[in-house]
């Protein structure tokens, strides 16, 4: 599922994204990259950019040239969803029309989520989700249940990123600069793990990151609206098993991103100050396993 | 440039415009993005045209007016203040070394004399940290990033407490089957939950009334579990002790006359009588006033009743003697000041249960009330002319 041309203009200006040429490049690797498999094997190596004259450039674009930098595919398995509950939707009558092409089926009335699709999606977010961290994106978790609260903001301390699990007041996004003040930094990615509110409604932040362009990963069960999320992830919401396993994923591709990103710094520092001692720059080791 | 009313792209524009109309207050430095220059006009058209809220100069003064104690200026302000209190001290021809707020507030109350009843209309000296309110630092760093993981919720220092007690009271309850042991909330009593307005001077933060209440109900869940220490040093902090009140009652000396008699002399008033009244320890329970007995000064039951109390309540009723002096008022007014005045030379003779017990009791309170002042266009102080209706 591609970002919206909104959303690319304002990852553009925000230097998430240099240009789009990432949608043209996603190639399968070698290991016939598919939702289902369990892909231990590793990401190929890829030729190095030929200009060398940007370090900096080099750090942001280097992986934006491939589908899975972070492989973050060997993180779950459509196995480890089912064993999570991940498949597990609402009742029929609860079934929201637009999460009609994720459901599976329906079993003694409860509806049953496909996760073939959830696993492709969950890959797209997740990828979505390292590069945001590798390039020192706030993120925001947000939900509005009470049982996970604990955890979601557990979740993002650990990640060193920020959570949103209380009241959500009103202009907190459409009108942050009112709240906070003028210079405030508004996150550059939301991850829901609830869409909806304690009313069954949707969120309101679900709306106001739209409206202020900021790309959205959700996990949407089938009673939700899976409409102005960026990147939705068809799943069940209301098991704690489920909504474990989502955080561990998140955190876990968050934390490898940083660390990613911190790497790739230290090379580049090396190879600046050893490109200034005036020896031979010798090809960086880019062997991307994580 | 006019901004306000041209939409442009989100940020552009609010930057662009608080440039120039938020020139007073300080700003910190911008945090950057990588590699992108925010500043550069040419990029504005990059981004699409969308309807932002049309943004009054009117509504942002709330925004600037936050803004307006910065650091630097309580630094100066404060360092005014202390070449202040040398003046003052050198002006009272006193040591500016050992210049106290006692003797600062006396300062001023001496060169700045104020016939105003309100106290805090008065002129005043004091530190800025007493005067200015606590401000906010700003909550995030150069990259942007705020400091604070639960920043983006409003009310941070809260709900970041309330994080962390739930932690707690999680953890207590998960280990609750291994240690059976309850500690005893001796430590509790005579000390009371910190009232609303206390803790949101301690967060720098304003809470509802919902939320205090739920933060209280959160710590009274985890007193109900089995604590340990650190816990008990997360609540205590909390708690504020609450002082009694009877150890403010001043207590007389004992004195001794010429003939070995231990008394004790003490003073009372009621409406516009005084009293000083002598209580000695041992006697057979003699009431002499203006040097008359009191069957004969206070003809009225109700009066001689008033002036028993105080030992008809410790079951002192024969063991002292009294002799008093009064004057003013008339016969109640008098009764009730020397009522006062032998319980408070009582005290002396008393042990501190019973003192306390006398002014649960009312009986070392000195009554308020006085005359109310007659008014024009009244008969009285509440009784008006007689209406008529024609």
């Amino acid at each position: 599922m591609a970002p919206s041309p909104a959303v690319l203009t304002r990852l553009l200006c925000a230097g998430v994204w240099r240009r789009p040429s990432f949608l043209q490049k996603a190639t399968p690797g070698p290991a016939g990259l598919n939702g289902r498999t369990v892909s231990g094997a590793q990401v190929p190596v890829v030729s190095e950019p030929q200009d060398d004259d940007d370090l900096q450039s080099r750090i942001l674009d280097v992986p934006l040239q491939h589908s899975d930098f972070f492989n973050v595919k060997e993180l779950f398995s459509v196995k480890s969803l089912f064993e999570a509950r991940v498949h597990l939707g609402h009742k029929a009558g609860c079934r929201h029309r637009f999460m009609e092409p994720y459901i599976f089926g329906n079993r003694l009335g409860q509806d049953i989520i496909d996760l073939e699709q959830t696993a492709l999606n969950l890959q797209l977010a997740l990828n979505f989700t390292a590069h945001v961290a590798y390039r020192k994106g706030i993120i925001l978790f947000v939900s509005r249940n009470r049982q996970f609260s604990h955890l979601i903001e557990k979740t993002a301390q650990d990640c060193g990123e920020y959570a949103h699990t209380r009241y959500f007041k009103g202009g907190l996004l459409t009108n942050a600069h009112l709240l906070f003040g003028p210079t405030v930094r508004l996150p550059d990615l939301i991850i829901f793990l609830h869409t909806l509110n304690n009313v069954f409604e949707s969120h309101v932040a679900v709306r106001d990151a739209a409206k202020m362009n900021i790309p959205t990963v959700g996990i949407v069960d089938t009673n939700c609206n899976p409409c102005l999320i960026t990147y939705p992830i068809p799943g069940n919401d209301d098991s704690p098993q489920a909504i474990q396993l989502f955080c561990k994923l998140f955190r876990t591709t968050i934390n490898r991103a940083k660390e990613k990103r911190r790497q790739m710094e230290a090379l580049h520092r090396l190879q600046s100050s050893r490109g200034s001692e005036g020896s031979e720059t010798s090809a960086p080791d880019k062997s991307h396993s994580p | 440039m006019a901004a306000p009313c041209v939409s442009w792209g989100r940020a552009l524009s609010r930057r662009l415009s608080h440039a120039v109309r938020v020139s007073l207050c300080q700003r910190p430095g911008y945090w950057t993005t990588s590699a992108t220059d925010w500043q550069a006009g040419p990029r504005s058209q990059v981004l699409k045209l969308i309807h932002t809220t049309v943004v009054t100069s009117k509504k942002n003064v709330q925004a600037s007016r936050q803004e307006s104690y910065t650091e630097d200026f309580i630094k100066k302000q404060i360092e005014d203040f202390n070449i202040g209190k040398r003046h003052l001290a050198n002006m009272m021809g006193e040591d500016p070394e050992t210049f106290t707020e006692e003797d600062v507030d006396r300062a001023i109350a001496y060169l700045f004399p104020s016939g105003l009843f309100e106290k805090q209309a008065r002129p005043i000296m004091k530190h800025p940290e007493q005067i200015f309110p606590k401000q906010r630092a700003i909550q995030w760093g150069e990259d942007g990033r705020p400091f604070n993981f639960l920043f983006y919720t409003g009310k941070q220092s809260y709900y970041s407490l309330m994080h962390e007690v739930y932690g707690k009271v999680l953890q207590l309850e998960a280990h609750r089957g291994l240690l059976s042991e309850k500690t005893e909330s001796k430590d509790l009593i005579g000390s009371r939950w910190l009232i609303k307005e206390e803790l949101e001077e301690m967060l720098v933060e304003k809470l509802s009334d919902q939320d205090y209440v739920q933060f209280i109900r959160l710590l009274e869940k985890l007193l109900t579990l089995p604590y340990g220490p650190a816990e008990e040093e997360l609540v205590q902090r909390f708690r504020k002790s609450v002082t009694v009140q009877s150890k403010k009652q001043v207590i007389e000396p004992v004195q001794y006359d010429e003939r070995g008699m231990a008394f004790s002399t003490s003073e009372g008033r009621r409406k516009s009588a005084t009293a000083q009244a002598m209580v000695y320890e041992h006697g057979s329970g003699k009431i002499h006033v203006n040097g008359v007995d009191y069957l004969l000064y206070f003809p009225v039951t109700q009066d001689r009743e008033q002036l028993m109390f105080p030992f008809h309540f410790l079951d002192r009723l024969e063991k002292h003697d009294v002799t008093c002096t009064v004057s003013g008022g008339g016969r109640s007014a008098q009764a009730g000041a020397i009522r006062l005045a032998m319980a408070r030379a009582l005290c002396s003779f008393v042990t501190e249960v019973e003192i306390e017990w006398m002014r649960q009791a009312g009986l070392l309170t000195t009554d308020p009330r006085i005359r109310e002042r007659k008014k024009p266009g009244q008969e009285g102080a509440r009784r008006k002319f007689t209406w008529k209706k024609r």
